[in-house]
């Protein structure tokens, strides 16, 4: 997708606000980027998602991390503070006995990780969660 | 490279007909991450599983897009609905064209 500077500024901006208003702290940038690729600028609703993850994680190369959102069609993950915010993304079939999936993923630092998930009817919704990361994860 | 490669999948061996079973999978890879350095500085190229799927008598269960940030040895746990007796096929995808394949047979009982 081909944005001019107008609109990455008026989508950006529009995130902000809206994370603002929700009263969640602002995402990095790059998240807002990759979010805003899935959503298409779409307006985000808290809840109707869960995600599980640790409060503490001692080791960022393995953090088990669980999404279940009844209804959705696809659970993308984002963790805001790695190089590359994208994490995993789930399609669920007519065969998904239930719209959830569990991983383990590399955090970097301590970071919020992001699920976004598409409903049936067109919408997305959001849940986050903070991840405290002793020994971060990306080598290096 | 992909070397000692082996899939490792867990499910039930029977279910009820329209039973929503609980299927775990892991596949050994290292899953290198293509931000890592080595001794001399270069960066690792990258080289991970970059998507993995789940299918029951051809029907999707779940279809997984996978990224760098997904754990060396990536494990997932998903649920299935069992309409009938049948095998589900595991597949991933390696970046570099390797596909790993795996079934599991499911009765009705």
């Amino acid at each position: 997708m081909e944005l001019t500077r107008r609109q990455t500024l008026t989508i950006g901006s529009g995130t902000f606000a809206f994370a603002a208003l929700a009263g969640l702290p602002a995402f990095a940038s790059l998240t807002d980027d990759a979010v805003a690729a899935m959503t298409n600028g779409a307006e985000l609703i808290d809840g109707g998602i869960d995600i599980t993850a640790p409060e503490i994680a001692e080791n960022g190369n393995t953090v088990p991390i669980a999404v279940s959102a009844p209804g959705a069609v696809e659970i993308a993950l984002f963790a805001s503070g790695n190089p590359t915010p994208a994490v995993a993304t789930f399609k669920f079939g007519p065969l998904s006995g239930s719209r959830s999936g569990s991983t383990r993923i590399r955090l970097a630092k301590t970071q919020d990780v992001v699920a976004i998930a598409k409903m049936e009817d067109g919408t997305f919704r959001q849940a986050s969660a903070t991840v405290k990361v002793t020994i971060g994860g990306c080598g290096g | 490279m992909a070397s000692g490669v082996k899939p490792r999948v867990k499910v039930p061996k029977k279910a009820t007909a329209g039973d929503v079973i609980t299927i775990k999978t892991l596949i050994s890879h290292k899953m290198e991450s293509g931000q890592r350095k080595d001794g001399d500085g270069n960066l690792v190229p990258r080289s991970i599983i970059n998507r993995f799927t789940a299918d029951f008598n051809g029907q999707n269960v779940i279809d997984v897009l996978i990224e760098p940030a997904v754990s060396t040895n990536p494990f997932f746990e998903f649920e299935a609905v069992v309409p009938e007796a049948g095998e589900f096929q595991f597949t991933w995808y390696d970046d570099d064209g390797t596909v790993y394949e795996t079934g599991k047979k499911i009765a009705i009982g």
